[in-house]
């Protein structure tokens, strides 16, 4: 067998905090052999980011490799100095990072940043950087690269934005590409266009690629070979084909077995050994009830003023053959759906569809353009955002943030956070009331009491979601909006909370609606699915109507890009 | 872990480990096993021990502080009294800093006199942390015209050369403490402004206000109790390093004969009076205020970055 291009053995990462020494990697064994993918796969905190910051030695500060060797080609990169190091990256090996638009400087063009790294490596002379960037850039199959060269990143789309950070990472040939979840907030269409051009660009050169991921699908539909780290252990290594088919070790079942994926049910993700929640029996609470939907929005439009396109000076500064700016754009371009009691619907696009915009309408939180929110026979929509803090519907519907830890005050506790819509509208008063509900609801989501007193920095990302539900549903609401609400948690929790959700659904008959882009998540939990794209519903049906036969291309489309894990 | 509560089902306490056990930015450290919460005493403890400059800036505000509070009752002697038998002396075992030309002690003024500077220093920046901050977090949290009107007025103010506008409102207003208070409170009014402009304006659409919108919190309820709370540590920060500022400020304008007036011990004047015996050779007269001007100013810019570490929740595990 021939060396491998790089060789991680017995990795042990420490880092120094003030809890004294954590070792965030314990003795990992990688290989990569020259024109493999390999996949390493874990939940957040597995280590697998730090295993590759290790590998191209960018570190923080408090991190430093305590054990082991890192052979590259035949180099020790453990203890080159820092001058070869800097040589080597960029040039032998790159990488590309989770928020390309962080990854790219603002204010620079993009064609001078692909130049800046193309002349720092040598691999370009002033005089022919520029053809070179133009080339770099046609690779990675932008359009019209020539116009895109004097483009800045904030011009660019997420998808463009990645495609420019390969171009970067790709500029100088490495032998080796490090990819650190380089899909995460990409829609799934582009998420699919961009992996599929990494994986062709790599094969063409023969180069070896590592992709850091925590969506198992992803690593199977892209990796050669698959390492499943769990808590800074490396607990399983075996070909892409062979390990979805029979994972040896326990952590790599649990994760298989949480991954949403379609033939499943909701219980269905959860571990075998789980013990079986209490509100499993569903209590058709609301179905009895009466049979008027419960919130109709009909022709919903929301159009935003261009940028200077009503000013007189923005015109008079326009170029003679720069086309004439649009008066509005419409985010919502008269929508009308509804939702019966009891019943959960999806609402699923991507990014900027007008699926959040339509969701913070029915929440009364922006003022709609034209068209009505009914709620409960009683027209919301007329009532303006600012006053409807006010009204009394106001806490019959409520909301799950999308970002559970943007959604919390960092300078207020856990109980602080859920006692707030409390102490604001309901009926109990007095700190020990508040308190004594703050706990029940607690135990109802599943949050440990104790926890109640901790700041939001002080809990993971599945306490906090817990938090951010339990504010929701305080003040017991008929609608709660659900903004992707386990788009930042991992998959092990996302199954939880995912089960929470529902059981809280039926034991207090509330209405969901359902925001995402993950259609898998959404098959879950929804009766009903509406699809939406550019401002307007393309398809809306029963669940599985839309999930097994979908009518419209673009649905089609964006099942289609779903990596599968192949079960 | 033993911790942790049987409530929670083994899934949940085993992914959620998971999140805890390694991750890579310290901040992201869920403790697990961690007792629920460091108090601000043990806290304040560790951010010493971590800064040691913070450690002595603290040292000096104590001391400062003693001073301004128990001024009259330590000074050895009576500020006030001169003694022509025994002026212009050099500092010696009896006074410490030296004697000024109407004999009074040097010491003893230096201490009493920070009461006043304080006082000052300290009242201006409340008032100008509750002016600035509150309108700039109301520009930055409501925009349109609030912000505008509130913009405008910081940006008239600094088209001013500071000092002078501050001489100009004491001279125009009269020659009192009160006035100068105000004069120092208003030149600092942009540099609250504007920085809790930008921090309100950042957190405006944050999720945890919508969330409190959805709670039904009015706008101005959210104002105080959500948006304020977070800027409070850079304001901490800000007040801290006006304060410095603000000493001078009003030393600036005594040195100059407005404000406070002698007799009275403040730093300002002493400095002011000193100055014409300097040449002379009698250095400590103007020296020992001026010292006591310099390590006030100093200590407060110091003091800034460790209160920030204090009071920002997020520093503490």
């Amino acid at each position: 067998m021939t060396p491998a291009l790089l060789d991680v053995r017995d990795l042990t990462v420490e880092f120094i905090t003030r809890r004294g020494i954590v070792q965030a990697v314990q003795h990992v064994n990688v290989q990569v052999a020259k024109g493999e993918t390999v996949g390493i796969v874990g939940e957040s905190g597995s280590g697998k980011s730090v295993t590759s910051y290790a590998v191209m030695r960018i570190l923080d500060r408090a991190g430093k490799i305590a054990d082991g060797a890192i052979t590259f080609s035949g180099m020790d990169v453990r203890d080159a100095p820092e001058s070869q190091m800097r040589d080597l990256r960029g040039r032998e090996m790159s990488m590309i990072f989770q928020n390309p638009r962080a990854a790219l400087n603002p204010i620079r063009k993009i064609g001078h940043q692909i130049e800046d790294v193309l002349l720092q490596h040598v691999q370009a002379q002033p005089s022919d950087k520029k053809a070179k960037a133009i080339e770099a850039l046609k690779r990675v199959r932008i359009a019209r690269p020539e116009e895109r060269y004097h483009a800045y990143p904030f011009e660019l789309s997420g998808g463009m934005c990645q495609r420019v950070v390969i171009a970067l990472a790709l500029a100088c040939q490495p032998q080796l590409l490090i990819a650190d979840e380089p899909t995460t907030g990409l829609d799934v269409t582009t998420q699919k266009a961009v992996m599929d051009l990494v994986v062709e660009l790599t094969r063409e050169r023969g180069m070896s690629t590592i992709l850091i991921t925590h969506d198992l699908g992803l690593a199977a539909a892209y990796c050669d070979r698959v390492v499943v780290m769990e808590k800074g252990k490396v607990v399983e290594t075996a070909a892409s084909t062979t390990i979805f088919k029979s994972p040896q070790h326990a952590y790599t079942r649990k994760l298989m077995r949480a991954t949403p994926r379609p033939g499943v049910s909701l219980r269905d993700l959860l571990p075998e050994d789980a013990a079986p929640s209490p509100a499993t029996v569903p209590t058709p609470l609301a179905e009895t009830a009466d049979k008027t939907p419960l919130l109709v929005v009909s022709n919903l439009v929301k159009e935003y003023p261009r940028q200077g396109a009503t000013s007189t000076l923005a015109s008079f500064f326009r170029k003679k053959d720069q086309l004439p700016i649009a008066e509005n754009f419409r985010a919502v371009d008269g929508i009308s759906f509804t939702i019966n009691r009891g019943e959960s619907v999806g609402l699923v696009g991507e990014s900027g569809c007008g699926k959040s915009t339509t969701s913070m309408m029915v929440m009364r939180l922006l003022d709609p353009t034209s068209g009505m929110v009914t709620f409960d026979g009683e027209d919301i929509g007329a009532i303006p955002a600012k006053e409807f803090a006010k009204s009394p519907m106001r806490k019959r519907i409520q909301m799950v943030f999308q970002d559970p830890t943007d959604s919390l005050n960092p300078r207020f506790t856990a109980v602080r956070a859920i006692a707030d819509p409390i102490m604001r509208m309901s009926e109990i008063k007095g700190r020990d009331a508040v308190r004594a509900r703050c706990e029940e609801l607690a135990r109802q989501v599943g949050l440990p009491v104790e926890l109640l007193d901790r700041f939001p920095h002080q809990l993971s990302g599945g306490q906090k979601a817990r938090v951010g539900i339990a504010r929701a549903i305080a003040l017991s609401p008929e609608l709660v909006i659900l903004d992707e609400p386990t788009a930042a948690l991992d998959v092990s929790v996302q199954a939880v909370v995912l089960n929470l959700l529902e059981d809280l659904k039926h034991s207090l008959g509330m209405s969901y609606l359902f925001v995402s882009h993950d259609l898998n998540v959404v098959r879950l939990l929804c009766d009903r699915v509406i699809v939406m794209r550019t401002g307007k519903i393309v398809e809306e049906g029963m669940t599985e109507q839309v999930m097994d036969a979908p009518q419209t291309n673009y649905t089609k489309e964006l099942l289609s890009a779903i990596p599968h894990p192949p079960l | 872990m033993n911790q942790r509560p049987a409530l929670e089902t083994a899934h949940i306490a085993a992914t959620e480990m998971a999140a805890a056990a390694g991750a890579v930015p310290p901040d992201a450290i869920i403790p697990v096993s961690a007792p629920k919460q460091t108090s601000l005493l043990a806290h304040a403890r560790y951010v010493i021990a971590e800064n040691p400059v913070t450690g002595i800036a603290f040292g000096l505000f104590v001391l400062i502080a003693v001073c301004a509070i128990f001024g009259p009752w330590i000074a050895p002697y009576d500020p006030l009294a001169s003694n022509t038998t025994s002026a212009l002396q050099p500092p010696s075992a009896e006074h410490w800093f030296g004697t000024d030309q109407l004999g009074r002690d040097i010491l003893s003024r230096v201490i009493v006199a920070a009461r006043l500077d304080m006082a000052i220093a300290v009242s201006s920046v409340a008032l100008v942390f509750a002016l600035g901050g509150l309108s700039g977090t109301a520009a930055g949290f409501f925009g349109g015209w609030t912000d505008r009107i509130i913009g405008r007025i910081a940006d008239t103010i600094m088209a001013f050369p500071l000092f002078v506008l501050a001489m100009g409102i004491v001279a125009a207003l009269g020659n009192t403490v009160t006035n100068i208070v105000i004069a120092t409170a208003i030149i600092n009014f942009p540099l609250y402004a504007r920085v809790a402009r930008a921090e309100a304006n950042v957190r405006r659409d944050a999720g945890f206000v919508q969330a409190a919108r959805l709670s039904g919190n009015g706008e101005y309820r959210i104002l105080l109790t959500q948006i304020l709370p977070n800027i409070m540590p850079i304001m901490v920060v800000q007040m801290s390093l006006t304060m410095g500022y603000a000493i001078l400020n009003a030393a600036g304008l005594s040195f100059i004969g407005l404000g406070v007036r002698p007799p009275t011990p403040e730093w300002g004047i002493m400095v002011a009076e000193g100055a014409g015996f300097i040449i002379s050779g009698e250095w400590w007269i103007a020296f020992f205020p001026g010292a006591a001007l310099m390590l006030a100013v100093f200590c407060f810019n110091l003091l800034g970055d460790g209160l920030r570490d204090i009071v920002d929740p997020q520093r503490r595990t």
